[in-house]
């Protein structure tokens, strides 16, 4: 008797199995999710402001989640079993999302033992996968997740014409990257244009040292994919032989089958329509350029192929392509009907997404634009959504979608606002100034005089 | 003859319609002072030849005043950003631009970046015309050049400036010296904060015995010295409390390690960075040293930031350590705007509102030494202000007009020019033709 209830338990702590089915679960797939959501239960935020991500703002509503799931928005919703919130004078909306972030590959502390987001050694570097440099102890994760941070996409860096491919996070701490992929999100690939590939490649005589050495990179690139790709298809269809497994094109041809989305790093408004003639040539899509600063000058580009635009609220002038950079950009791109996200690259940018997407409506407003909150917050969540291709699951508040939400003290777009709350898959996984429930990772425990929590 | 006279007459009349215009009134303001007059409801600024003559409720509006109408403005000093490079850099990653990074043996202390300051720069109006009048331009470490010259423990000599158009745009030349202790002194100084720290040591024994041994120093019978002759005289002011030590430390121990040396020589000494200030906060306030500190870095970015936090701020204000709000990172310089959205940072963890305005406005003017001229709304003061429709310290506020000098300066900058541009989508031709 003792014996069968020791082996019961093995199997619990161990498989994870229950009772009598002792079968064990199939193993995921090597690198797959294994992301599992944090314990939660019912529960109402009632009687707040809700901007719901999707162009619409409710006043003195409520937001019910279920199992995880947000199971109603509106006014007077029935709270039943669940433990209310008393979110009166607060804001709630969707958890934010950053569609560009180095955080895990680039963490802090920022020293040279944690560079791990640019692989610097051949202009295309397709192969490489930025989760497989995501160190989980990253203390960014933490203050991100103050500042209402609940996906990230986790890019590699431009020194290359092809970076490599990037991971969507669900931001829950974790022991391994694994537990912090979100479930079912397409792979990236990163592209950049510009300045630095032909700097860092140019700087040592090597291809490419121009734009011009740019395109031609990427173009040569293309046709090693395409060919590749036919030869996988004929070799699976018994025709010839399937080519030997080559992680390069892999990641290529995944992008040229509309599997992994392109994330292009791309400046100047010119090398933008070059890149989009590119994917014309290669019949490939372009999901977002990244750090669009000149996305203002062809909006209607961007309109037209269905191109997100990625932008910070104000940096400019750190190097030429940089130069032309107005406080205005995402605001115009707005305006001209194209899908305009606001991202930070930055680990102290993403603990406020919310304010930078505020200094756009600011200078918009000046410009004689005006855009309401409930239009700005889309910058900071169903468009980065949309980019990063989890729009079913995240980004609006609507039922049946994950309960990735964010309560605010006040209106987001006020300097004075906070974030409240964070909720994750319904899990209550920050509360301003309660030890108790904010994590701390690992670097952080021991190193500082701080007593826990996100600060 | 008689239309001699009549040009005379003319030209009388204007002259004196050019003295009244000097005289400028914006009534009907809440005007914020930041001085002691404080916050003035329904409030009156007058200023007259580019100086301020009188800020009240019930002051009078001289007769001929161009007279403004401020009422439901906001009115605050012009911000002041107390660390930075503007107009000492275009683009930063073009180095023929960059002027603000010396390298080699040459000159240390004496290295004066206010030779090479450009009010013509992009920058000037892209900051000025969000609220910024003011701003300290200091030297700066980088990485060494291709020849191997390297920076050093001493940066050189920061100045305060207007960004105005004006040639005078001096404020006060070499207010202090820049000195990098903790990680950076140690990636200047062979590879140790402690050698870091005693070549400021030495430099500081050096300029007390070259003080006191001028003319034997010119006759060539002085002992050897650190530094050169241009530096040794620089420090010589720091010595006498007259010019300040600005020094870019960041970890507790090393604060309270320079806030000593401070005291030994009877140096005034300001804090750059201090991102653990607040952990030795009291022995701040009470040796007097000032810190000008970087609001946001809230991330142990390296080892000496491991106990950084955002209300940092609030924490040195409570101890009453004198302190202003600097801009994070590399947006010292482009965008030196963003000051006004960390001090608002400041006041959302804790800091009063009142104290976050003087942390970007008075603090400054006061720890540089320049309070008699700049940083709050007084008789006597430079017109450096700023009119506002809404709270200065919100993201969503801007401008509605800046005076620097008593001028109402042109509210355009290359990015207004650029948007403007690219805001008109009609016509046949392309954009360059608008």
């Amino acid at each position: 008797m003792k014996k069968t209830t020791l082996t019961v338990m093995a199997c619990a702590v161990l498989f994870g199995c229950n009772g009598t089915d002792e079968k064990e679960e199939e193993a995921p797939a090597p690198f797959a999710s294994r992301y599992a959501p944090l314990p939660s239960g019912p529960t109402l935020l009632q009687d707040a402001t809700i901007l719901t991500g999707t162009g619409a703002r409710i006043d003195e509503a409520d937001v019910l989640i279920r199992e995880g799931q947000i199971a109603a928005v509106g006014e007077d919703v029935d709270a039943g079993d669940s433990q209310v919130f008393d979110a009166s004078g607060m804001w709630i909306t969707p958890g934010i999302i950053d569609v560009h972030s180095h955080l895990g590959v680039y963490p802090s502390p920022s020293v040279l033992a944690h560079a791990d987001g640019n692989e610097i050694s051949s202009p295309n570097t397709a192969e490489v996968w930025a989760e497989h440099s995501v160190w989980p102890q990253d203390p960014g994760f933490v203050t991100a997740l103050a500042g209402g941070i609940t996906s990230l996409q986790i890019l590699p860096g431009s020194a290359n014409l092809f970076g490599g491919r990037s991971v969507t996070l669900k931001n829950v701490p974790g022991r391994t990257v694994q537990s912090m992929k979100f479930p079912g999100a397409p792979y990236g690939l990163k592209m950049a244009c510009g300045e630095n590939p032909k700097r860092v490649y140019g700087e040592r005589a090597q291809a490419p040292s121009t734009r011009m050495g740019n395109v031609a990179g990427y173009r040569k690139a293309w046709i090693a994919a395409a060919d590749y790709l036919e030869k996988m298809e004929s070799g699976e269809n018994g025709e010839g032989e399937k080519p030997l497994r080559d992680l390069q094109l892999e990641t290529l041809a995944g992008v040229l089958k509309g599997e992994i989305l392109v994330h292009n790093h791309c400046y100047r408004a010119d090398e933008m329509a070059v890149m989009i003639d590119i994917a014309r040539e290669f019949d490939y899509e372009i999901t977002a350029f990244h750090h669009a600063v000149e996305a203002y000058k062809v909006p209607d580009l961007l309109a037209a192929n269905d191109i997100c635009a990625a932008v910070w609220a104000d940096w400019w002038g750190f190097k030429m392509e940089a130069f032309d950079g107005v406080r205005e950009n995402a605001a115009l791109v707005h305006d001209a009907g194209a899908c305009a996200i606001v991202h930070s690259d930055d680990d102290y940018g993403i603990q406020r997404l919310n304010q930078e997407a505020a200094k756009v409506v600011g200078a918009a407003a000046r410009a004689g634009i005006d855009i309401p909150p409930e239009q700005a917050i889309r910058w900071i969540t169903s468009n980065p959504a949309k980019a990063l291709g989890i729009a079913e699951d995240v980004g609006t508040l609507e039922a049946g979608k994950m309960a990735d939400i964010a309560v605010w003290d006040g209106n987001p777009f006020s300097v004075y606002s906070q974030v409240i709350r964070v909720y994750i898959d319904g899990a209550l996984v920050f509360e301003r100034g309660n030890p108790e429930v904010n994590p701390m990772t690992d670097f952080t425990l021991g190193t500082t005089a701080m007593t826990g929590g996100a600060e | 003859m008689k239309r001699r006279m009549a040009l005379a007459a003319l030209l009388v009349a204007l002259s004196i319609t050019g003295v009244h215009a000097e005289v400028t009134a914006i009534t009907g303001a809440r005007v914020h002072t930041v001085g002691p007059a404080g916050t003035i409801e329904n409030g009156t600024v007058v200023f007259e030849d580019g100086r301020i003559v009188a800020v009240g409720a019930g002051v009078q509006v001289p007769q001929g005043a161009r007279r403004i109408d401020g009422s439901g403005k906001i009115i605050t000093p012009g911000f002041f950003t107390p660390m930075g490079q503007i107009g000492l850099v275009e683009v930063s990653a073009v180095e023929g631009t960059v002027d603000y990074v010396q390298r080699g043996d040459r000159f240390s202390a004496s290295f004066d970046v206010a030779s090479a300051y450009n009010p013509r720069s992009t920058l000037v109006p892209t900051n000025r015309i969000e609220g910024i009048t003011q701003a300290l331009i200091a030297p700066e470490p980088d990485g060494a050049d291709e020849l191997g010259n390297e920076s050093k423990v001493f940066s050189g000599l920061a100045s305060v400036v207007n960004l105005g158009d004006g040639g005078d745009f001096l404020i006060q030349r070499g207010v202090a010296v820049v000195v990098n202790l903790g990680e950076t002194g140690s990636e200047v100084a062979a590879g140790s904060r402690a050698a870091a720290f005693m070549v400021l040591r030495t430099a500081l024994d050096d300029a007390r015995d070259y003080a006191r041994n001028i003319p034997a120093f010119e006759q060539g019978n002085s002992r050897d010295y650190s530094l050169s002759q241009a530096d040794l005289e620089t420090l010589r002011p720091v010595l006498g409390g007259t010019r300040s030590l600005l020094v870019r430390v960041n970890r507790a121990n090393d604060i309270l390690a320079v806030a000593r040396l401070a005291s030994d020589y009877d140096i005034r000494l300001i804090v750059l960075g201090g991102a653990e200030a607040w952990m030795v906060a009291d022995e701040l306030a009470q040796a007097q040293v000032a810190v000008v500190l970087d609001a946001l870095g809230n991330l142990p970015r390296d080892f000496d930031h491991l106990n950084s936090r955002l209300d940092a701020a609030s924490i040195l204000s409570d101890a009453g350590v004198r302190f202003a709000i600097g801009a994070h990172g590399a947006a010292q310089n482009h965008n030196a705007r963003n000051i006004a959205q960390s001090a608002g940072i400041a006041v959302a963890n804790g800091l009063a509102w009142e104290d976050a305005l003087a942390a970007i406005t008075l603090a400054p003017a006061l720890i540089y030494g320049v309070e008699d001229r700049v940083g709050s709304l007084e008789p006597g003061k430079r017109a450096d202000l700023v009119v506002w429709q809404e709270d200065p310290l919100e993201l969503t506020s801007y401008p509605e007009q800046v005076y620097i000098g008593g001028e109402a300066i042109e509210m355009e900058s290359r990015q207004t020019l650029l948007r403007d541009r690219y805001l008109q989508r009609e016509g046949q031709k392309p954009p360059a033709f608008h």
